[in-house]
């Protein structure tokens, strides 16, 4: 699904990756941990194609196509979906607007038909249920006045409904009380499926209690330093991300 | 940071969609101003004699007056001896009676902008007095308007048939001595509209003209003028596109609305004259005085302004709230691009008692792009209870332009209650990334952003305003956005 190659990242001329490798197979989760600045987020922006980051080395391989040569909305369409970890407010723009002009944008790229408002609501109503939020939400403008809750089950809700290949979560459980991960977590477990791959970015091990991942890599200094199973996540919690860099020294 | 700028450039960088020019032939006084061409004017249009009195006694205090310079607009200055105060198309004995008649060549243009009167006829049930350079050519509906008594014809038209209400209301709103523009429209106005709603009237259908400026150097000076006697109401829709040239042409047109008791007159207005190139070449100067007065309690007046041509807009639509418990609104997006300048906002001047106002002015930056929003709320002495509510906000797209607010506040009456919020925000970066991410190209991402901040304007709009005004702002940035 995602091969990641000796990526090699930085911003505003400061080495922020320093030669990722990353393999995520059709179907798996796979939690990336790290301390603060270890370049979680930038390995999602570049993913998805944000501006500012300038990739001097390396290859992003996604279902066979090269990644980078490709626009966001390119990515976007070809199942490429991110969580933000700061959903951004768009004033006078309803939720159902921005979601409708989404998918159909991602229909016509496949070759299909745009849904008509009728399918499209029932999809949506459909989807609602997985993360508990009511209709009025479609209507209110995109992210404005939401809590820190409503905005994380909000990414979910896009999520959902666009049905991506790879979702990039990026630190979605931040912010988050106990009630809303788990509302946020069923949501994303109620989307995992053989043929979706997810990437989990956060700091915390708290949200694999609830998202059991397949595999578990801790980020340090722009490099994967260490790969296991969920127990790697277990340690961690344990023992802190020091021990990282007493293990990898 | 900078690619995206730099992308935004060249979306906003469109050429204008509207430039073309229909080769009619047209008589054409030749430049220059003085009372014999005064005189013509009002020859041509068989006036009565206290409208040439009226236009003669507005040129001599123009002559007087100075051409004003407080705007925050910058052009060199004009020679009114330089322009030409008359154009017609031809055949001005022999007006088309229906759209059958009508110049093809005219309908084509028409067809071009994407305003197919006979579409509209149809689908919008708009009656539609056309104005093509200074005479209207086609006038629709009249009939129906006739059934429940509502006059609706070019103002020439009214000054013939309806002296009486001419002379009663005709600068009685802007007087000729308002300001210099006002002054020089008073002597060389020579087209417009004219309505009247008799008490009680619900105008059955919205009015709608389209202006046009087509010959070149021809500077138009409409004038409008709507009458709602007590407890009428009145929707007027006006709308414009001009097609591309390269001489400034100067447009100074007036637009007096009178409410009385217990009436209301909604004036919406979707402007899109051609802005000049992107170097600031060209492009229309749009300085405009409209005014409305609440003359009984109750009134109500509200104008709506989408406002994306013009290399310089200035005009400021503004209530005189007369009567008790009268209300004047105002709702504006004034869209800047490449080299344009735009210093636009409203005076809401409270008179009577529990008279109330809003303002919510809408201002949109790209390119070089400059947008003024300037205000006056201003409560006198004997207006108790006044209320006030005014919210400005700026969209900034790019690094080279400009936004300034500049609101006044006039209040010699303590009971009022005034409220001003404003705000200034760039179209962010973080807000383009997460609509694409979603799966939107950078055209409609910016269209739905800036549509979004739009909202509360666009939503004052009849339906069919509304969806031309979104049309039209897309089609305004594309090329622009970063």
């Amino acid at each position: 699904m995602l091969d990641i190659k000796n990526l090699k990242v930085t911003v505003d001329g400061k080495a922020i990756l320093n030669g990722l490798n990353l393999n995520v197979g059709p179907g798996e989760v796979h939690a990336i941990m790290g301390p603060n600045g270890s370049g979680k987020s930038t390995l999602a922006n570049v993913i998805a194609g944000r501006d500012g980051y300038e990739v001097t080395n390396g290859s992003v391989t996604f279902m066979g196509n090269d990644l980078l040569s490709m626009a966001p909305e390119d990515r976007a369409r070809e199942g490429v979906f991110l969580a933000f970890q700061y959903p951004v407010e768009i004033p006078g723009v309803a939720n159902i607007a921005l979601l409708k002009e989404g998918l159909n944008a991602a229909r016509r790229h496949r070759g299909e038909t745009e849904l008509d408002a009728l399918d499209f609501l029932k999809l949506v109503r459909e989807k609602l249920k997985l993360v508990e939020m009511k209709e009025e939400f479609l209507y209110r403008s995109v992210n404005e006045g939401f809590s820190g809750g409503e905005k994380k089950r909000n990414e979910i809700f896009q999520m959902a409904m666009l049905e991506p290949s790879l979702a990039v979560l990026d630190e979605t459980d931040s912010g988050l009380d106990i009630d809303a991960l788990k509302t946020v977590a069923g949501g994303v477990n109620a989307l995992r499926s053989e043929d979706r791959s997810i990437i989990l970015v956060t700091h915390y091990q708290r949200l694999l209690d609830y998202i059991v991942p397949d595999r578990v890599h801790v980020l340090a200094g722009g490099r994967i330093l260490r790969s296991g199973d969920k127990q790697l996540a277990l340690d961690l919690e344990e023992r802190g991300y020091g021990w990282i860099d007493t293990v990898a020294a | 940071m900078n690619t995206a700028i730099k992308e935004l450039g060249e979306l906003v960088g469109r050429e204008y969609k509207e430039g073309f020019v229909t080769d009619i032939e047209a008589e054409t006084l030749p430049p220059g101003l003085d009372e014999s061409v005064i005189r013509f004017l009002s020859g041509k249009k068989s006036e009565p004699d206290f409208v040439l009195q009226w236009r003669l006694e507005a040129f001599h205090r123009w002559q007087a007056m100075e051409c004003p310079e407080w705007a925050h607009v910058h052009y060199d200055p004009i020679d009114f001896q330089a322009i030409s105060y008359y154009s017609a198309p031809k055949r001005d004995e022999d007006r088309p009676r229906s759209l059958d008649e009508v110049d093809p060549k005219l309908l084509e243009t028409y067809n071009k902008l994407g305003i197919p009167l006979e579409e509209q006829k149809a689908l919008a049930g708009v009656a539609v007095d056309a104005v093509f350079d200074s005479v209207s050519v086609a006038t629709t509906f009249k009939d129906k308007l006739a059934e429940v008594g509502v006059i609706f014809c070019p103002l020439s038209e009214a000054m013939v048939n309806h002296p009486e209400l001419v002379q009663e209301y005709l600068g009685s709103v802007v007087p000729p001595s308002d300001n210099f523009y006002a002054a020089l429209n008073s002597a060389v106005f020579t087209e417009g509209s004219f309505v009247y709603v008799p008490k009680g009237v619900r105008c059955p259908m919205e009015l709608s003209t389209y202006f046009r400026i087509n010959a070149l150097n021809t500077g138009q000076f409409e004038r409008t003028l709507i009458i709602a006697d007590e407890g009428s109401y009145v929707s007027y829709l006006e709308g414009c596109t001009a097609p591309m040239r390269d001489e400034n042409q100067l447009h100074a047109a007036v637009v007096e609305l009178v409410a009385m008791k217990d009436a209301e007159i909604k004036y919406s207005t979707v402007q899109n004259w051609y802005p000049g190139d992107e170097e600031g070449r060209g492009g229309i100067y749009n300085f405009v005085t409209k005014r409305g007065a609440c003359r009984g309690d109750n009134a109500k007046i509200s104008w709506t302004q989408v406002e994306t041509g013009s290399a310089i807009t200035w005009k400021y639509p503004s209530v005189l709230l007369e009567g008790n418990h009268s209300t004047g609104e105002f709702y504006s997006v004034a869209l800047t691009n490449n080299c344009q300048q735009a210093d636009t906002g409203t005076k809401m001047v409270h008179i009577g008692e529990h008279t109330s106002s809003t303002i919510i002015s809408k201002g949109i930056s790209a390119g070089r792009g400059q947008n003024a929003y300037r205000g006056l709320v201003k409560v006198l002495k004997g207006a108790k209870e006044a209320r006030n509510y005014s919210q400005c906000d700026s969209l900034l797209m790019g690094d080279r332009c400009g936004a300034h607010t500049f609101p006044y506040l006039e209040v010699k009456n303590p009971t009022a209650t005034i409220e001003h919020e404003a705000t200034t925000s760039k179209i962010g970066e973080d807000q383009m990334f997460y609509c694409r991410q979603r799966g939107l190209s950078e055209e409609d991402a910016v269209s739905m952003i800036v549509n979004g901040f739009c909202k509360e304007v666009f939503r004052e709009l009849p339906m069919e305003f509304a969806v031309e005004a979104q049309k039209l702002l897309g089609i305004s940035l594309e090329g622009a956005v970063g």
